[in-house]
């Protein structure tokens, strides 16, 4: 995903252009379009298209009157497929039951992700509705244009007497046909040169209400396949065994004994540890145990977390290597302040912990071309890892995107991690022999690739008068873009992710200064669900809730007299105040708490009821959420991201903590790594703020406001802040 | 070798007896509806029924269910089976779907054993069903909506 980032400047299209094309295939009618890049752009973009394959459009209609939609976006569960076809059926005006969503990949110009300028394929950052958004109505429109020219032709009757709705394309005079009866005929038709796209009142599927995820069935019998139920002629399953620590190699390996069992087909070394290939997944486990392994561990990360938060603490302390944001003076506004709140905040690492254990299946076919099965999220760099580890080129390497039982980030691996383990396996084996690399719950969460720890130093000022006169905020810890392919977008030393969320703070604070010190950790990190708003929301919208109390102002109030200039944070938290009933006493024993962030473009306002508990600890009832995103597509899915961010979240702050000692990961499944479970899931309202704006997305900003939320909540209770994560695990001697 | 009843059917297998059922379902019998997510009865991804009782089948060895009749995602049939289904679907419960298979056979359990579950007895019942999507506020709608559906 950073590939785009890194190209954001300067590969942003200076002019798009919507070129139709349409094509006969063997199936049909396929649409798709270029985007038309100025001229520096054309050279990069010709080598990115030269691929072999398939997928060379956005919507197809087959003589069997389906319709299939080529998805440029990857669906983790979080609905993507369902918001693309939503946009492309809102003008094509086909009957849901015909429809198929399939993960395109392969054509950077027709694929690329236009919210992060377009230079490659790949799905992050919540883009997938903004980068979705003209490009497959447009191809909707063009699909219906096209059926419609060819109805018109054979019946001969002008176009503007056709009418089309659910499937069905019908003329006054009787005439009618399925678009499968017209497929072929359209696509000799001549393209339009621009096809308007309906009128926001004309809407009948973008914002419905009522509209139903088209692909819920198969996810409740069991029909719906995953990586992990892949099934072909003599696929083997290959288990792994990964060093034991962070920079451990392989020294040696002995695998007699495990080559000695009945149905080990074979024991290979990859580049990322060892694999053990079994006719099925238990008898790989058992021959896994019996493999021997000598590690070297000489380039091994040997810290634990304990001292890795020590350092952190300490040099949270010192200046800053690099800032990334210097309003007015801070220095002279503290030395000046009537009250300084000061602390540390602790944030340890995370997990992504998706139920389904990473996996991946590869064959190196006859001809050396390279089929390659998984989630795939970034499928340009998938692609090209692929082939390098498969010794040949990315148009040899056919990528099945398969659906995937979770991502929350994991899945976008810069470094091609799984796919890599199962391209090297099936080489191994040799040509014509699939291998499905099963990760186990132990790989998945011992396997690195975490949400980094991080220590923030802040310090806030008030004056006389209550008003916040300086804010200053130090953030130690890795970075998720440092060494990877992505490391251009680190710019003077400031990681852009790692301090989201507090440098665009959106309260008016005259002085404020965000510091970033990137840390050096053999540890690998990624990209966890809302990425550096995962910990900068808690910092900044807990420590401000405590400003409020210091100038002993209502928590809301306070906020909106600092987001003059920001009306949609403004208008979100006012919707869940609202909602909420901010203003109603509450029973005894039950505390209210409120936070305020924006990611990705989207805005959220979060207000939660707490009820404490004899056993000195607490219970969150309810969760007011409202949420500003723009144009809502699908309403329901977005309240359904909503529920599930605070649910994600809640466990994240609550009791998801990743900890190492001597370099060894302490935690290998869930029964010490603890997700939320559902006893402990809050009821949640959420209110979608109506808008005409562009829409952006809402699979991850639903993450960050929780956490601060429910502390707020918990230091209304008690009076303290709870700056060090997990809450549950630190939060003893709390009395209220 | 193992006789045993699958969704209706009389089956033998002949495995390794220590191989979880789990494997032998997914791997040796073909049926992918249920789920494997940690293999230490911690997650519920793999539930099934033994006997109609919801058990993890990642911690069911095949050499101990010589005589019983399993369920699978695969094999939920009759009302309350039919209607969680539907329910399910109408409330958009899945979103990655991963884990549902076991959200759906621990709540057509829940619901024959309880017809009118209260919200404790559903988080009692589905705690072992972890859900990392936290879909778990529609999974507790859904499954009153079905008590209520299944009452008239």
């Amino acid at each position: 995903m950073s590939q785009f980032l890194s190209k954001h400047n300067s590969v942003r299209p200076t002019r798009r252009r919507f070129l139709v094309g349409a094509g006969v295939t063997t199936a049909g009618l396929a649409v798709g379009y270029r985007l038309v890049l100025a001229a520096s752009d054309i050279a990069q973009t010709t080598t990115a298209k030269v691929q072999a394959n398939p997928f060379q459009t956005y919507v197809e209609i087959t003589k069997e009157n389906r319709i299939i939609i080529y998805s440029s976006q990857f669906e983790m569960g979080q609905g993507s497929y369902f918001g693309i076809a939503t946009l492309v059926m809102e003008e094509l005006d086909g009957d849901w039951a015909q429809v198929d969503v399939v993960g395109g990949y392969g054509n950077t110009a027709l694929y690329g992700n236009v919210a992060w300028g377009g230079a490659a394929q790949a799905t992050g950052g919540s883009t997938s509705m903004s980068s979705s958004w003209e490009r497959y109505r447009k191809a909707g429109a063009a699909a219906r244009a096209l059926l419609v020219a060819a109805a018109a032709q054979r019946w001969d009757v002008p176009a503007g007497e056709i009418k089309v709705a659910s499937g069905v394309v019908s003329h006054a005079s009787g005439m009618q046909a399925r678009y499968g009866d017209l497929a072929e005929a359209a696509a000799g038709m001549p393209v339009p040169d621009d096809v308007p796209l309906k009128p926001r009142d004309k809407w009948a599927q973008i914002g419905s209400d009522s509209l139903k995820r088209y692909d819920s069935a198969g996810k409740t019998n069991g029909a719906q396949t995953y990586t992990i139920d892949l099934m072909m002629e003599g696929l083997q399953t290959a288990v792994m065994i990964h060093p034991p620590k962070f920079g451990a190699e392989i020294e040696s390996f002995d695998a007699t004994k495990a080559k000695a069992l009945d149905g080990i087909v074979d024991v290979v070394q990859t580049p990322r540890g060892i694999a053990v290939v079994g006719r099925d997944t238990w008898t790989a486990l058992k021959g896994r145990d019996l493999v021997e392994v000598t590690w070297n561990e000489e380039k091994a990360e040997e810290r634990g977390t304990a001292e890795i938060m020590a350092e952190y603490n300490k040099a949270a302390d010192d200046l800053g290597a690099a800032t990334a944001r210097d309003d007015g003076n801070t220095p002279a506004a503290f030395a000046s302040a009537e009250k300084i709140i000061e602390g540390h905040y602790e944030f340890p690492y995370l997990v992504h912990a998706s139920i389904e254990p990473l996996n991946a299946a590869a064959r190196i076919n006859e001809d050396g071309t390279i089929d390659v099965w998984g989630g795939h999220q970034m499928p340009d760099l998938y692609q090209a890892a692929a082939a390098q580890v498969g010794g040949t080129t990315p148009d040899k390497v056919r990528l099945h995107v398969m659906k995937t039982g979770g991502s929350f980030g994991r899945r976008a691996v810069l470094d091609a991690d799984v796919i890599i383990e199962a391209v090297s396996t099936a080489r191994a084996l040799g040509r014509g022999k699939p291998v499905k690399v099963q990760w186990t719950r132990e790989n998945d969460m011992r396997g690195g690739r975490y949400r980094p720890a991080y220590v923030h130093a802040v310090k806030a000022g008030l004056d006389k008068k209550g008003n916040v006169v300086a804010l200053h905020d130090h953030i130690v810890g890795q970075s998720v873009l440092g060494g990877s392919t992505s490391a251009a977008m680190i710019k003077n030393g400031i990681d852009p992710t790692s301090v989201e969320g507090a440098t665009n703070l959106p309260y008016a604070i005259p002085n404020l200064k965000v510091e970033l010190t990137t840390t050096d950790v053999n540890i690998p990190v990624l990209w966890w669900r809302s990425v550096g708003s995962t910990h900068t929301a808690y910092a900044v919208e807990t420590l401000i809730d405590e400003l409020a109390a210091a100038a002993n102002r209502d928590p809301v109030d306070f906020r909106l007299s600092m987001l003059g200039h920001h009306p949609r944070h403004a208008a979100v938290l006012k919707v869940a105040a609202e909602k909420a009933g901010w203003d109603k006493p509450l029973p005894e024993g039950r505390f209210r708490g409120v936070a305020l962030h924006e990611s990705l473009s989207t805005y959220v306002a979060d207000v939660v009821e707490i009820t404490l508990n004899d056993e000195n600890g607490f219970k969150v009832d309810r969760v007011v959420c409202a949420v500003d995103c723009g144009t809502a597509i699908n309403p329901d899915q977005i309240r359904a991201q909503m529920e599930g961010g605070i649910g994600f979240g809640l466990g994240a702050i609550l009791q998801e903590e990743l900890t190492l000692k001597g370099g060894v990961v302490d935690q290998e499944n869930y029964d010490t790594y603890t997700p939320l479970r559902i006893e402990q899931m809050p009821r949640v309202e959420v209110h979608i703020v109506p808008s005409e704006e562009p829409p952006t997305g809402v699979g991850e900003p639903g993450v960050p406001p929780i956490g601060p939320a429910v502390a707020n909540a918990l230091r209304a209770a008690t009076g303290k802040t709870i700056r060090k994560l997990p809450i549950i695990k630190n939060m003893s001697g709390m009395t209220p | 070798m193992v006789a045993f009843t699958l969704n209706g059917e009389a089956r033998t297998l002949d495995v390794d007896p220590e191989m979880p059922l789990l494997w032998a379902v997914r791997d040796v019998i073909g049926l992918t509806g249920t789920k494997f997510g940690c293999g230490l009865a911690q997650c519920g991804a793999c539930t099934v029924h033994v006997n109609g009782m919801p058990t993890r089948s990642c911690q069911t060895a095949v050499g101990d269910i010589e005589g019983a009749s399993i369920t699978t995602i695969e094999g939920v049939s009759g009302k309350i089976g039919e209607t969680v289904q539907a329910v399910w679907a109408e409330f958009d419960v899945p979103q990655c779907g991963y884990c549902q298979s076991g959200q759906i056979m621990s709540a057509v359990a829940l619901l024959t054993e309880t017809p009118k579950p209260t919200d404790d007895d559903i988080d009692s019942a589905m705690s072992g069903n972890l859900c990392r999507c936290a879909t778990y506020h529609r999974i507790r709608a859904a499954i009153h909506e079905t008590a209520n559906r299944l009452e008239t």
